[in-house]
């Protein structure tokens, strides 16, 4: 945060902002003191906040179109994609936005586990940017059902029938979800409802999210504390902001070229089924995003142990702040761990694939072993890591790394030589 | 003084909580099955149609319930089954009080799909979603559903009707 008191300039600045102080807000926003080594990883915070708005407008102005009853939902997303005046485009963003949305959190959530960002003093942070990720998931999964198509039907059958295996109260639980003995009209009202309001409650965690981070301000990638307001930090407007934004349109390219020239190659056909109680489809498969919960989920041979091995996949990272003992937070300077976090990251991608197949043969000795390995990883080795990981030595500053290579130094005196403005005398 | 205080700090927060928790209730209990879906919590079904080997479909409470008139064969088979062989263990003469009609829930007991009629390893029903086997007596065979598949409340109104639920 930065140490300086603001004084607006002009006189009703200053009324206003002895009484509210939102120019106060706003100038600790634009001089928040960013590390200046900060990569094209730390884009995806801003990346994240683009796609909930862009989910949040397209989302409202859907609800204006959009008819929640199992006999008009399904005609009324074709009236939007065929009468709506730019029903299509707005659909295709919407529905894509939510892909997109998972691919920068993913992205977000493997720069903190490369770089240790979730560590001391960052646990705070860490766990409330995955309540926003589990809110995501429960969000989009409500929104998948609302086209009452047959995969939105029984991806909610399955998934409201996970309740069931919790003993004794199970049933009980999965009827009041269902508002009747089966997924049905009721079931459909609800979750627009709660798919309406989600968004609203991970749009007030994303900022407790930013809130908390500008307390011990960002980490960076070679993971060591820097000093605040010195030449190790820039002010995050316009810096980081164009850095922000550079990224941000690579980002909605891809984005758009989805909504353009493969707007349904991440849904799945079936979903264009309208919804029947009676037919399962051959494959039942979630969307991409949640495929490799759902492989440990088939992974487990028992009805409970799969439930509670696939929440616990998502709430084991919880504790990941206290399970990786490691006092060195990059990656960069953890040889062993470098190489653990690739595997994991193949475990994870092989879990997705795994997930969208059918669960016999190779492809469920598979999934057992990735299984058991994504668990072995944070419950095991990690702990072992931090205890035993001969790490490398970190340097005195950010600046270092870059300083140290050799001729980096004549470079710059010689760049400064030929800059004809003030200081160059002062460059040390 | 003090413990007086405290009482009356301990009793307003019980009022309070029980207040609050009151208030509550209704919000939660709305969520539950209203009286309009309680109320089609019956189905009458004419059976004279149906051939011997084979299955009809009927939806109760927007559930699939199979009725199946089975063979001969599919009733020794399923009454010849050694309970100790069985997941969920139950004897086929308490789950087909009349051995020629079979009622189930058609709703696996896994994480509910509708099986498939005639297939599987036991030539009954499977589960395409997570590969659940059941047998001729809808009872589970194999993979991860934990319980048979489910017997409605039913009964024979004559000859050629049940009524279920």
């Amino acid at each position: 945060m930065s140490e300086e008191k603001y004084i607006p300039k002009s006189k009703l600045g200053q009324w206003f902002d002895s009484r509210l102080p939102l120019l106060t807000l706003s100038y600790h926003l634009q001089a928040y003191p960013t590390p200046k080594n900060l990569n094209y990883w730390w884009t995806f915070g801003g990346i994240l906040t683009f796609c909930l708005i862009t989910q949040i407008v397209t989302g409202l102005v859907l609800a204006m179109h959009y008819v929640a009853h199992v006999d008009h939902a399904f005609e009324s997303i074709e009236h939007i994609m065929r009468d709506v005046n730019y029903g299509w485009l707005i659909r295709y963003v919407h529905a894509n936005g939510a892909s997109m949305f998972f691919l920068a959190v993913y992205i977000h959530i493997f720069r903190s586990l490369f770089y240790g960002s979730y560590k001391s003093p960052r646990e705070v942070i860490w766990i409330i940017g995955l309540l926003i990720y589990i809110l995501m998931m429960a969000t989009a999964f409500m929104g998948y059902v609302l086209p009452w198509g047959q995969m939105s039907f029984w991806g909610a059958t399955v998934i409201t029938n996970l309740f069931t295996a919790i003993p004794f109260i199970g049933e009980s639980i999965t009827t009041w979800l269902w508002g009747g003995y089966s997924v049905d009209n009721p079931t459909l009202n609800r979750f627009y409802s709660l798919h309406y309001l989600l968004p609203f409650l991970i749009f007030g965690l994303v900022i407790l999210h930013i809130w908390a981070l500008h307390v011990p301000g960002n980490n960076n990638p070679i993971g060591i504390d820097v000093k605040k307001n010195s030449n190790e930090t820039m002010p995050f407007h316009p810096y980081m902001v164009m850095k922000d934004l550079l990224a941000l349109l690579a980002f909605i390219i891809v984005f758009l070229w989805f909504v353009f020239f493969a707007p349904n190659a991440l849904g799945h056909p079936d979903n264009y089924i309208e919804a029947n109680p009676l037919v399962t489809p051959a494959h039942i498969v979630p969307e991409w995003y949640l495929l490799p919960f759902y492989a440990i989920l088939r992974a487990i041979p028992s009805k409970l142990g799969g439930v509670i091995f696939m929440f616990a996949a998502i709430f084991i990272l919880m504790l990941l702040p206290w399970l990786d003992t490691s006092k060195v937070r990059s990656a960069i300077f953890r040889p062993i761990y470098k190489k653990l976090f690739w595997i994991l990251v193949f475990t994870v991608i092989l879990l997705g694939y795994l997930g969208a197949k059918p669960p016999e043969g190779i492809y469920l000795i598979l999934s057992r072993l990735a299984t058991a390995y994504y668990f072995i990883h944070f419950l095991i080795l990690l702990p072992l890591l931090g205890r035993y990981e001969k790490t490398d030595p970190l340097p005195m500053s950010i600046s270092d790394p870059v300083l140290d290579k050799p001729g980096v130094i004549d470079k710059v005196k010689k760049a400064a030589s030929e800059y004809e403005g003030e200081n160059v005398g002062s460059f040390k | 003084m003090s413990k007086r205080r405290d009482f009356l700090f301990t009793t307003t927060y019980a009022i309070g909580a029980l207040g609050v928790g009151s208030a509550i209730w209704p919000l939660v209990d709305q969520m539950n099955p209203d009286s309009s879906v309680k109320a089609l919590s019956t189905t009458e079904v004419d059976i004279s149609s149906v051939e011997i080997g084979k299955t009809i479909t009927v939806l109760w409470r927007g559930k699939p319930i199979f009725i199946r008139r089975r063979t001969k064969n599919e009733i020794d088979e399923a009454s010849a089954v050694n309970l100790k062989d069985l997941k969920d263990p139950e004897k086929d003469s308490d789950r087909a009080t009349n051995p020629e009609w079979l009622v189930m829930v058609g709703v696996c007991t896994h994480l509910g799909c509708v099986p498939l009629g005639d297939k599987g390893e036991y030539k009954a029903w499977f589960c395409p979603c997570h590969g659940s086997h059941y047998d001729t007596s809808g009872r589970v065979r194999k993979g991860p559903a934990p319980k048979n598949l489910e017997i409605p409340k039913y009964e024979f109104i004559d000859n050629n009707t049940i009524k279920i639920g």
